[in-house]
């Protein structure tokens, strides 16, 4: 069954001869517990399309489901308990006047939800952060740490679904591939869906059970990643993504000439 | 890639730098020995391992607060550590020159870029500036633009990141440098553009016989495009290895560095979790 | 600068409670501002100032409305220490009761214009669209005005008087707050932690009370200690104009007005307060470039 459906998606900006239209007729669907991956370069829509999802956006045309319900187009509080966020910048997440403690108790005062005490120490306890970090600052947190109490307020609400948007691509590599083995083990553990968006093709290969490749606000190929492994993609696109992130090499430098609009190089 | 001579091009020896901080003496920097032939040499190491530090250091960019110390500092026939300033702004961006991470910020906006190219070659060559202005298109050409008569009155806001990267290797490669310092030279850009940049980069270090230093946090980008990498932990260096060996990497640190990878020719459950050890601080290098 | 040591501000104790990890924010902040020996010299300045002004009946030497004909125009002596006034009055003790009207106004001007100021600027910057347009074009209005042109035109309107001062200063005062809380605002609404709370369901109130308001607090908070010697001076303008405070009130303004009939034979009838004006508005300065300082989110 689909978690989520996200059918002929269309968003342009602007009005008239000016309107730039950013996503072209966009089609997925992620099933329940499935992680999900949408890859491409800036500019190639794939934070739109989280974007729409989480209400951003309203001025969308097409259709998109969650739990086989139609969204609408104003962001609701029911939305809000079935799906959250993660964000890139793990400095710019958190409110930097806000201790660990407000930040995850705020979802839980909005939604009315009392015993916030206990349910702040077991969601610190499942991100993997001591308890006694609820009175911190995001200044006292490091980098790896800050992002693991934007997942533990992603968590709070208990959505079904998390949205990342390139949740390591700010990291260190050795802090990377914790966060990764966290997210691996929460949608294990919590049976969540994940709709990772990432530029790096290694992570979303780690964490996805299926990718999608987006170029110029549409979707251009759609692979399993188990397929992905010693092999080289039959399109142009995906395989000069998969061979960069191999290994640098002459001859991918003159694909990617090839593959990119003339006046981005 | 020593083709030419195999006399080094800078050689550093127990580079120590620290930084006043909060009234704390932070060491950034702590006893870095490398030479530099004509090569390309990479730093890799995570943030805050003071590879980036280095590299200010050697063209003496580093902030009014930082202390320091080398016992040798050699390029060519100058001391780096002991020279005058005046000597120094005579090897900046003449005989040693720096590329950073985004090009946004190292162009200056109200400039058109071939003017600022040019610029560059009128600062430390006493030519005309029509001769100057030809030796920037020419330069244009070489950093493979397109169409460079057009890109030459363009303003920085009117070009591509991946673009503007070019502009910026055709403004540090004019003057004709021995040694080129990249900082993260396209970790802002996207991967095809990236790779594009980098081919360029290749391509002049090679033909001009240039050495390179290409700091980077990017192990799988380094293994591929460099000759040798320095790993730096903690601001020490912790392996200095060739980087078609980097498989067979001895320390634990780049060990774990690799292995905590995410790759797509590799599908783990988990991915293995770098374990610090306190004795990487302190132990002699090599060891 | 090591990935093994944590940022410099985590190696403090673990904060255990809110209250704790209230307190060490404070005390962080208020090394910052020791750090800086001018704005501990405005800091001393103005508690001089607030004491002298809670305690004047104590320190002021005579009556300050207590006229004594014998002894007017008397230059500066153990009796009078500043000297006296053309009435005979004595200028410490005036300058003294005078430091309560000086506090009352600023204090006053600075209730309404914050709160003020920073509703509007927080609002027109996070809802946008032709909310942001009503709000500031009105606030082109009164800032294409000079202050105390405006202020004069106020308080001609509403008749002379301490309490007209007061709304004339607020009046001319609250635009340039609300167009810096806007312009705050419009960097912070894009910011990803505001999206998080919308994300969570946050109503529009909520999200400018708890999330945007605290963020720009502190930039409002130096703008208005800043403002406050701009208070001073406008004040005094009001003042020496014969708009603000009344004779026989020792409002500082007023002194220098009353005193400058006599300024080139009797300095001091102009100086002492002249001086006591030059002292205040210089210490809110000072202080409010420390506090800038320890409060700037951009130093953090």
């Amino acid at each position: 069954m689909a978690m989520i459906e996200v059918d002929k998606l269309n968003l342009s900006f602007g009005e008239g001869a000016e309107a730039n239209q950013v996503l072209h007729d966009v089609c997925f669907d992620v099933g329940d517990g499935e992680a999900f991956g949408l890859v491409g370069e800036s500019g190639s829509g794939k934070t739109t399309v989280l974007r729409c999802l989480a209400g951003q956006y309203s001025h969308w045309s097409g259709s998109l489901a969650i739990n086989s319900e139609r969204l609408g187009r104003k962001l609701d509080k029911a939305r809000c308990r079935k799906l959250q966020m993660v964000f890139q910048d793990p400095y710019g997440s958190l409110h930097p006047r806000h201790t660990v403690e407000t930040a995850l108790s705020e979802p839980l005062a909005i939604h009315g939800i009392t015993d916030a005490s206990r349910r702040i120490d077991s969601i610190l306890t499942k991100v993997g952060l001591p308890t006694n970090f609820r009175y911190r600052y995001p200044h006292q947190l490091s980098g790896g740490q800050r992002q693991r109490v934007a997942i533990a307020r992603a968590l709070i609400l208990e959505p079904r679904i998390l949205l990342l948007d390139e949740p390591t691509s700010a990291l260190d590599v050795s802090v990377q591939a914790e966060i990764l083995n966290l997210l691996a083990d929460l949608r294990k553990q919590e049976g969540l869906t994940y709709l990772l968006v990432t530029h790096d093709l290694g992570v979303v290969a780690h964490l996805c059970d299926r990718v999608a490749v987006m170029q110029q606000g549409r979707i251009v190929d759609l692979i399993e990643s188990a397929s992905l492994v010693g092999a080289v993609p039959e399109h142009p696109y995906t395989r000069m993504l998969v061979e960069a992130s191999r290994h640098y090499s002459r001859e991918m430098a003159e694909v990617g000439a090839d593959l990119t609009p003339a006046e981005a190089v | 890639m020593m083709n030419q001579t195999n006399q080094p091009l800078l050689q550093v020896e127990d580079l120590r730098v620290s930084f006043t901080s909060g009234g704390a003496l932070v060491d950034a920097v702590r006893g870095v020995s490398f030479s530099l032939g004509r090569e390309k040499l990479a730093i890799v190491g995570e943030s805050g391992s003071g590879k980036s530090t280095v590299g200010r250091t050697l063209l003496r960019l580093h902030p009014k607060s930082a202390r320091i110390t080398a016992s040798k500092m050699q390029f060519g026939d100058i001391d780096l550590a002991t020279c005058s300033e005046k000597t120094m702004q005579s090897i900046r961006g003449q005989r040693m020159s720096m590329i950073m991470q985004d090009p946004k910020y190292s162009l200056n906006p109200v400039m058109r870029v071939g003017d600022q190219i040019a610029e560059a070659y009128l600062a430390h060559h006493k030519v005309a500036r029509a001769e100057a202005n030809q030796r920037a298109l020419a330069m244009l050409e070489a950093v493979r633009i397109r169409d460079p008569q057009r890109v030459f009155r363009m303003y920085p806001h009117e070009v591509s990141g991946g673009m503007g990267q070019r502009i910026m290797i055709a403004m540090m490669l004019i003057t004709e440098p021995e040694v080129v310092i990249a900082d993260e030279p396209t970790s802002a850009l996207d991967v095809s553009v990236r790779l594009q940049v980098l081919a360029t980069l290749d391509d002049l270090v090679s033909k001009r016989g240039l050495g390179l230093i290409f700091i980077s946090h990017d192990l799988n980008l380094v293994r591929s495009f460099c000759d040798r990498v320095l790993v730096m932990y903690a601001g020490r260096v912790v392996e200095s290895i060739a980087a078609s060996d980097l498989d067979n990497a001895k320390h634990p640190y780049t060990q774990g560095l690799l292995a905590s990878l995410p790759s797509v020719d590799q599908r783990r459950e988990r991915l293995p979790v770098l374990q610090r050890d306190p004795a990487w601080l302190t132990q002699p290098i090599g060891a | 600068m090591t990935t093994t040591t944590l940022p410099a501000a985590a190696c403090e104790q673990t904060p255990q409670s809110s209250a704790q990890a209230l307190r060490q924010n404070l005390a962080r902040n208020l090394r910052k501002l020791v750090r800086n020996p001018l704005s501990v010299a405005g800091l001393v300045v103005i508690g001089a100032l607030l004491l002298l002004a809670a305690f004047a009946p104590w320190i002021a030497t005579h009556d300050p409305l207590a006229q004594d004909l014998a002894n007017t125009l008397k230059a500066p002596d153990a009796a009078h220490w500043f000297g006296t006034d053309e009435y005979g009055r004595d200028i410490f003790s005036r300058l003294v009761y005078g430091s309560r009207i000086t506090l009352y106004i600023i204090s006053l001007v600075t209730v309404i214009v914050g709160p003020v100021g920073l509703a509007i600027g927080v609002i027109s910057g996070y809802f946008g669209g032709w909310v942001d347009t009503v709000f500031m074009r009105i606030t082109d209005i009164f800032i294409s005005f000079p202050g105390l042109v405006l202020a004069l035109a106020f308080v001609a309107a509403l008749g002379p008087g301490l309490d007209h001062a007061v709304i004339a200063i607020a009046l001319t005062a609250w635009p340039p707050i609300a167009r810096l809380a806007r312009a705050e605002t419009l960097s912070l609404r894009k910011a990803d932690y505001i999206v998080a709370v919308q994300l969570q369901g946050a109503s529009a109130t909520r999200i400018l009370l708890r999330h945007v308001a605290p963020m720009c607090l502190s930039s409002v908070v130096v703008r208005l200690t800043m403002n406050m010697a701009g208070i001073i001076l406008t004040a005094a303008g009001l003042g020496f104009l014969g708009l603000g405070a009344q004779p026989p009130v020792p409002e500082w303004g007023a002194m220098i007005s009353a005193g400058r009939r006599y300024m080139l034979e009797c300095w001091w009838l102009v100086a002492m307060p002249g001086a006591a004006i030059m002292f205040a508005s210089l210490a809110f300065n000072l202080f409010g470039d420390g506090m800038r300082d320890v409060l700037d989110p951009r130093s953090e």
